[in-house]
């Protein structure tokens, strides 16, 4: 299991176990991470999804608004119409930090005051066909800033799940594993190397002994004796 | 201050001008790549682009999908709706989840 070969001694044994702990401690903080990044990203991509069809269809029934508004007047006097906007949309851009992924929130402002004041053009030589096809469009326009910002954070959000999963594999199935097989790898060299210590040791006494006081020749002359 | 960008055909985006939103008609996607590009380094937060452009430019608009900003954004043009923005709410449930368990059967 071991992949890398790990010195056997207690100093390693040490780091080994500094290690797993992190490990561990670090696999359960990401896995909560992603549970939480998960729960908030499937009610936001349902957000996102409801909010695409909406504008999606908000956007069809502007643009027939807009056909309709094109057959009615001549494509110069429609062109003239649009060409200088009175309105001017900005947008203030905050961020929002939901589990460490960075979202922006957009807040919209009109250069006018009047939010409605959306029509540049005078309404002599135009159709009310446009008025409403640029009414449409208008009414689209809070639901459109919202789905921009829902769709960026849907998208960041992704990606994040993606990176926090992979990470939680990863310790999960590598290095957790790892450090365990090295921990008790290095345990059962250094019991063993424990034993054969104590073994040799009681070899070198009972050696000393036999030197100090001649067991085996003491004992072979007794035997000699009985016979 | 952030401002806000339409980019496609005229005929899918001139109606966003009178919203007050920036348009920028484009009829070769070579060219449409250009302007995306330079709208993003600028001072643009929001930039919509119409599902026909999106579909000529894949890479272009994937390099900005894990930036904080700009949000790119796609909406159907005159043409009709491609499906292609919904099919990209679908690929971010797909990247987080593993699989679409969400919209499976829309």
């Amino acid at each position: 299991m071991a992949s890398k070969q790990v010195n056997p001694t207690r100093m390693e044994l040490g780091r080994q176990k500094k290690k797993l702990a992190t490990a561990t401690k670090g696999h359960k903080l990401l896995k909560d991470k992603r549970d939480e990044l998960m729960r908030q990203f499937l009610e936001l991509v349902r957000e996102n999804m409801a909010l695409r069809q909406r504008v999606e269809e908000g956007i069809r029934s502007a643009n027939t608004n807009f056909v309709v508004a094109k057959a009615a007047m001549s494509e110069e006097t429609l062109h003239t119409a649009l060409m200088a906007p009175k309105q001017e949309v900005y947008l203030d851009v905050d961020n929002k930090n939901v589990m460490s992924v960075d979202i922006p929130v957009f807040d919209y402002k009109t250069r006018t005051a009047d939010e409605n004041d959306i029509y540049s053009y005078g309404f002599a030589f135009t159709s009310s066909d446009l008025d409403d096809a640029v009414k449409s469009l208008a009414d689209i326009l809070p639901d459109m800033l919202r789905l921009a910002e829902t769709e960026k954070a849907c998208q960041l959000m992704a990606s994040e799940i993606e990176k926090t999963r992979r990470r939680v594999n990863a310790l999960e199935h590598v290095i957790i594993p790892e450090a365990q097989a090295n921990i008790k790898y290095i345990t059962m060299k250094l019991d063993e190397n424990e034993r054969s210590t104590q073994i040799r040791l009681m070899k070198v006494k009972d050696m000393m002994l036999e030197d100090a006081h001649h067991y085996k020749e003491k004992q072979a002359a007794y035997a000699a004796e009985e016979a | 201050m952030y401002k806000i960008a339409v980019v496609g055909a005229y005929d899918s985006i001139y109606g966003f001008a009178a919203l007050g939103l920036d348009t920028f008609p484009v009829s070769d996607p070579q060219k449409g790549e250009e302007i995306l590009h330079r709208l993003a380094s600028g001072k643009y937060a929001v930039i919509y682009v119409t599902e026909a452009l999106a579909a000529e430019i894949p890479h272009a608009i994937e390099r900005y999908r894990e930036q904080t900003l700009p949000a790119v954004i796609q909406i159907p043009g005159v043409a009709g709706n491609t499906g292609a923005g919904v099919a990209g709410v679908k690929k971010s449930v797909e990247q987080a989840v593993g699989s679409d368990i969400l919209f499976g059967e829309q």
